[in-house]
C-alpha cells in the first residue's frame, strides 16, 4: 500500500512553530529534504536566513546572534551535526547558548534495519554531548518543537529536534 | 611585521563605541581597552569560529560597530565563513586578521603555505567589498580611520610578529580577567539585553 500524506510533517507547521517561539534567524545549510521549507522561510519577512557553508559555522554564528539578543534556530542534517562536534562543544555548550537544533534525521526508519550510518550514529553522538532531543515525525508531534525551545531557554543549553519524516515532511 | 600590542594601541584611539572581539589579541587588549564591557574576550571557544561568532553579533546589533581581531589559522579552518559574511554584508562589521604565519599557541609550527597566501585577495574573491593588507605599523596607522569610515564588511590582513608559547597549557599564565560567562553577561548588560 502506498504511503499517504496523512502522517507527515509539513513545512507550514515548522514555520508556525518557529514564529510562535520568536525565531529571528535561521542559520542553516540545506539538506535533501528542506527545499519547500526553504521557500517558505525565504518568503517570510520575519525570518532572516543565514546560509553557512559548513555546519560547524552555524554554532558560532548562532552563538553570536544569541549573545547579541536574537533568537536563532540551527537547521542542518545529522551528517553536518556530526561534522560540527568541536563547534558544538565550544560555541554552543561552552557559551551556554539556548539554541534549538532542528536536525534532519537522515536514515531514520521505524521499520526494519537502519542501513544508513548517518542514522546509526546520530543519537549516539547527541547522547555523547549530553544534549536532550525530541523526535518529530509528523504534524501531531509538532508541539515538541515548542517544548524544545522552552527547555533550551530554561537550561541555557542546546536542545535538538530530530526530524524523522525524511521523505514526506518537508516536501509537499 | 607589526607588534600586535602596538596595532591594538593604534586601534584603541579609534575604537569609539564599537563591540570588540579581540580573539588572539586578547592578551594585549585586556590591558589596552578602556571599555571592557563592550569587549567579548572569549579566548578560543573552538578554532575556526570567531568570524562566524562576530557575524552573528554584527547581525544582532546592526547599530553597533563590531570589530574582530581574527587569526589566519582560524580563517583557514573556517574559510567558508567569508562567503557567508560577504552574502550577509553587515555594514557594521570590521574583520581584522592577525597573521603571524604560525600556530603560536602550539609552539610556532607554520600554517600551511604560511608565506604565500593573500588573505585579502581571498576575502575580496569571497565578496567582501573592501579589503586591505598591511605589514607595517605606519601604513596601518595612516589608513585606519579611513578603513573604519567605510561601510562593512571590511577585511584587513595584518602581518604580525609571532608570540610563540611552548609551555604546557596547564602551566601558562592566564590573561583573562573574567570568565567567558561573565564577559558575555557584562556585554549583554551594556547592550541592554535581558533574559
Amino acid at each position: 500500500m502506498a504511503q499517504t500524506q496523512e502522517a507527515h510533517l509539513s513545512p507550514e507547521t515548522v514555520i508556525a512553530e518557529m514564529k510562535k517561539n520568536g525565531v529571528t534567524h535561521v542559520v542553516w545549510l540545506p539538506d535533501s529534504e528542506t527545499n519547500w521549507l526553504y521557500l517558505l522561510m525565504q518568503a517570510d519577512p520575519t525570518l532572516q536566513l543565514v546560509a553557512v557553508s559548513r555546519e560547524g559555522h552555524a554554532f558560532a554564528t548562532a552563538a553570536g546572534l544569541s549573545v547579541g539578543g536574537k533568537t536563532p534556530i540551527i537547521l542542518i542534517q545529522n551528517t553536518g551535526l556530526m561534522e560540527s562536534g568541536d563547534s558544538l562543544r565550544g560555541w554552543a555548550l561552552g557559551l551556554n547558548i539556548p539554541v534549538v537544533l532542528m536536525v534532519g534525521y537522515r536514515g531514520w526508519t521505524r521499520h526494519g534495519v537502519t542501513t544508513d550510518t548517518a542514522a546509526t550514529y546520530t543519537e549516539r553522538f547527541i547522547n555523547a554531548f549530553g544534549i536532550n532531543y525530541y523526535l518529530v515525525e509528523n504534524d501531531s508531534d509538532a508541539a515538541r518543537i515548542s517544548v524544545a525551545f522552552e527547555e533550551a531557554k530554561k537550561t541555557k543549553r542546546p536542545v535538538a529536534i530530530l526530524v524523522g519524516d525524511e521523505y514526506h515532511g518537508f516536501n509537499r | 611585521m607589526i607588534q600586535t600590542a602596538e596595532l591594538l594601541n593604534v586601534f584603541q584611539q579609534y575604537r569609539g563605541e564599537a563591540i570588540v572581539i579581540p580573539g588572539r589579541g586578547g592578551r594585549h587588549w585586556v590591558k589596552i581597552s578602556t571599555s571592557p564591557n563592550l569587549d567579548a574576550p572569549l579566548g578560543d571557544p573552538a578554532m575556526g569560529g570567531h568570524a562566524s561568532f562576530a557575524l552573528g553579533l554584527a547581525l544582532a546589533q546592526p547599530h553597533k560597530r563590531v570589530v574582530l581581531f581574527d587569526s589566519e589559522g582560524d580563517v583557514l579552518m573556517g574559510m567558508g565563513a567569508l562567503a557567508t559574511i560577504a552574502e550577509q554584508a553587515p555594514r557594521n562589521f570590521y574583520h581584522f586578521m592577525l597573521d603571524n604565519e604560525c600556530y603560536a599557541t602550539t609552539g610556532g609550527q607554520p600554517v600551511p603555505n604560511a608565506k604565500n597566501i593573500a588573505y585579502d585577495v581571498i576575502a575580496r574573491g569571497a565578496g567582501y567589498p573592501h579589503t586591505f593588507a598591511f605589514d607595517k605599523l605606519e601604513d596601518f596607522s595612516h589608513n585606519l580611520k579611513a578603513i573604519l569610515d567605510l561601510p562593512g564588511p571590511v577585511f584587513v590582513a595584518l602581518k604580525v610578529v609571532p608570540e610563540i608559547e611552548n609551555e604546557p597549557i596547564g602551566q601558562r599564565a592566564r590573561w583573562q580577567t573574567r570568565t567567558r560567562d561573565q564577559a558575555v553577561k557584562d556585554l549583554q548588560k551594556e547592550l541592554g539585553i535581558t533574559g
